[in-house]
């Protein structure tokens, strides 16, 4: 091979920039959905009510055991098909994902739920709240506290996953890398330096996980 | 929602070929790439755990590496960009002679990158291990050598069974990453019979069913093995 060339990364800078917009958003947005239908599948699995907590246990395992890619053809495939109408790829994706990362959410707010002592629960019963006031207010918010380390780390997962909607040509920063690497003709020095820019932010998350969970130790 | 359901699709002959042949590049992909992962994520993993200063320093730097970078990227750089930066005549025969490099790079990309995850785990089993136990290894004149090959390693291999089952599952699943290079593999195969026939909603539950079986035979086995390897008086599966 030649020498590597750097303008064509220099060059298309804009381009790659929109999609690593895209691919932030894209995670934001997944995390926010994915620990809010997962706090809700935690607490369906834990309710003691059998019918919803088998559901929920069915779910997570179902989607456990399943690729993300498999998900996200699934979507691609079933939204269109049931709104009647196509969305654009990036809501089938956003759907994909908060449907797959919630079963993998659920499994982390399972643990901190079950982390709160039960006498707080009881303390809250005697004190006359009612069960969403005793999640609201007692339960959750501990939980959040006790699996912020975790939440972020299953985040930069999510984050490195955004990268898996290459498969369906949504233009994130993966796609964007990849479509100018074909254009130009520039494959090495386009995926090394995609390569670069997931390790700098996942790598700076990770510090900031092990910061969080030293001061937590503390 | 108006869909011609044909559930007979997944049975004429060449749909159900094309099924069986991508179960059998995912299998084979999970599985060669587990024996390159479990290799070199104990060297990694006890290399990390070691005295010597730069021994731990390289382990740790390949588990940043490899755990910080997408496995997609990580499969376009060894398929794409690695051909490329290796001497040309190594380049070339990567290029045009090695046999089957779709499946070659799958198992190198994904082996890699599950190693760095299986490294993580084998060096939290060291660290779990008492540190009583190595004092007492040391104590009792067993060398460094000594003292993992007779107590350090075989507890901790012990203790990280359970661990181990979930990122076990996790390579079948990755596995079908490798369809981004061009393997046939089940989920590229499912995707590919939605497309030739129109019948998606089939396809994928084929292969979704097909995963779910994948999990609960793994699932299954690891427990035997789990239940096989389980030291008596260490505490239950998430230490």
């Amino acid at each position: 091979m030649g020498e590597f060339d750097f303008s064509v990364i220099t060059n298309s800078l804009p381009f790659l920039g929109q999609g690593l917009m895209l691919s932030l958003w894209l995670t934001l947005l997944s995390i926010i959905g994915g620990i809010v239908l997962g706090t809700l599948l935690a607490l369906a699995r834990l309710s003691g009510f059998a019918p919803l907590s088998l559901t929920a246990a069915a779910y997570v395992n179902l989607i456990r055991s399943v690729p993300l890619i498999l998900v996200i053809f699934w979507f691609y495939f079933l939204v269109p098909l049931a709104l009647g109408r196509p969305i654009g790829s990036f809501y089938s994706a956003l759907i994909a994902f908060v449907l797959f990362e919630a079963a993998y959410y659920s499994e982390i707010m399972r643990a901190g739920i079950q982390s709160v002592r039960k006498g707080q629960v009881h303390a809250g019963q005697s004190t006359g709240l009612n069960y969403w006031q005793i999640q609201r207010y007692v339960v959750l918010p501990q939980a959040f506290r006790n699996m912020i380390p975790i939440l972020v780390t299953q985040g930069i997962i999510l984050f490195q996953d955004t990268s898996l909607v290459f498969v369906v040509s949504l233009r994130d920063f993966m796609t964007a890398s990849s479509i100018v690497a074909r254009t130009e003709g520039r494959l090495v020095e386009m995926y090394l330096f995609a390569a670069l820019v997931y390790f700098v932010i996942c790598f700076s998350g990770s510090l900031y996980v092990r910061r969080l969970n030293k001061r937590m130790a503390t | 929602m108006n869909y011609n359901w044909n559930w007979a699709v997944l049975l004429e002959e060449e749909y159900l070929q094309w099924l069986i042949s991508g179960l059998g590049w995912t299998v084979s992909v999970a599985l060669c790439g587990w024996v390159i992962a479990m290799t070199v994520g104990c060297l990694v993993g006890v290399g990390r755990t070691v005295p010597n200063r730069w021994i731990r320093l390289v382990c740790t730097c390949y588990v940043e590496l490899f755990r910080n970078i997408p496995l997609l990227v990580q499969m376009f750089i060894w398929y794409f960009a690695i051909p490329e930066l290796v001497p040309d005549d190594i380049g070339r025969w990567m290029k045009r002679d090695m046999p089957n490099p779709e499946f070659v790079t799958a198992v190198v990309a994904l082996g890699l990158y599950t190693a760095s995850r299986v490294a993580e785990q084998v060096r939290a089993g060291i660290e779990t291990v008492p540190v009583g136990l190595k004092s007492a290894a040391t104590a009792h004149g067993l060398s460094t050598y000594q003292s993992y090959r007779y107590i350090q390693l075989p507890i901790s291999f012990r203790l990280i069974v359970p661990p181990m089952t979930s990122e076990f599952l996790t390579v079948f699943k990755n596995s079908s990453l490798a369809l981004t290079i061009g393997l046939l593999e089940l989920t590229a195969q499912s995707q590919q019979i939605a497309e030739y026939t129109f019948q998606g909603f089939e396809a994928f539950t084929a292969a979704t069913i097909i995963y779910v079986f994948i999990a609960l035979i793994v699932t299954a086995l690891m427990h035997l093995l789990e239940r096989h390897t389980a030291i008596p008086g260490f505490v239950g599966k998430d230490s």
